[in-house]
């Protein structure tokens, strides 16, 4: 179901890892209008660095391709963070999102979704093979006091 | 991602600084191994105070770095874990795994 967004940015930038550490600090620039708390932010910026680092490792793991990013505000101070690559996508989610599974050796963990579920409300995968893969995340941040 | 090693008496350090992303520890893990292969250590120190950012691929170094003291019939700790690579230990279960002081 769509919702319609308060406020929105996106952002494209090509798979190298490098831009990992930028994805997290946009997504913290773009949360700050929402005035989260520090372990709020922290949360946000851990969930996108997984999932940017999936689209990194495994949507394209011999070239380098596009990651979009798109974070939008939704009502109820809910924030939306889209990460979606146009790789070569996963053949079964639902293994994929299982703990410890991974295809990518010893150099990866099989944790990233358990980590995005932990610390995001809600985790969607969509996912077609030679098409990509779309991963929609959502959090309701804390009504803070009018100062 | 730097790490500064300091070895005594087959006691080795390991301080770990900036952030420990996939970008960081793909380096990360290679000088773990390449030290940890140099020093042969009995114990093994990894202190987080200076990192200031940690995904899962902390996870995949730490367990790592467990695997070769193991190998190595040592044994590991890990120090000064901030906050937000605390709740991703947490989150994946490591936390039991590894002794944390």
């Amino acid at each position: 179901m769509r919702t319609k967004a308060e406020n929105y940015v996106v952002l494209e930038f090509p798979s190298h890892s490098r831009n990992e550490s930028f994805a997290r600090s946009a997504a913290a620039c773009f949360a700050a209008q929402m005035d989260p708390t520090l372990n709020e932010l922290e949360d946000l910026k851990t969930a996108v660095s997984e999932a940017v680092t999936n689209a990194i490792v495994h949507a394209y793991p011999e070239a380098i391709g596009s990651v979009t990013l798109k974070f939008r505000t939704l009502p109820g101070n809910v924030l939306e963070l889209t990460v979606k690559d146009r790789g070569r996508g996963i053949p079964d989610v639902e293994q994929a999102r299982q703990p410890m599974f991974t295809t990518g050796g010893g150099e990866r963990s099989g944790m990233g979704f358990t980590i995005m579920e932990s610390f995001m409300d809600q985790v969607t995968v969509r996912s077609a093979v030679g098409k990509g893969t779309t991963v929609v995340m959502r959090k309701r941040l804390a009504p803070r006091r009018t100062k | 991602m730097e790490i500064r090693s300091t070895e005594a008496d087959r006691n080795l350090l390991l301080e770990l600084s900036g952030e420990l992303d996939h970008h960081g520890a793909k380096k990360a893990l290679l000088e773990l191994e390449q030290t940890l292969d140099a020093a042969l250590p009995r114990r093994l120190v990894i202190d987080f105070k200076e990192v200031t950012f940690m995904d899962s691929s902390g996870i995949a170094l730490l367990l790592r770095a467990q695997q070769k003291m193991t190998l190595l019939d040592g044994g590991l700790l890990v120090r000064n874990i901030p906050p937000q690579a605390r709740r991703v230990l947490d989150a994946a279960g490591v936390s039991r795994l590894i002794t944390i002081k």
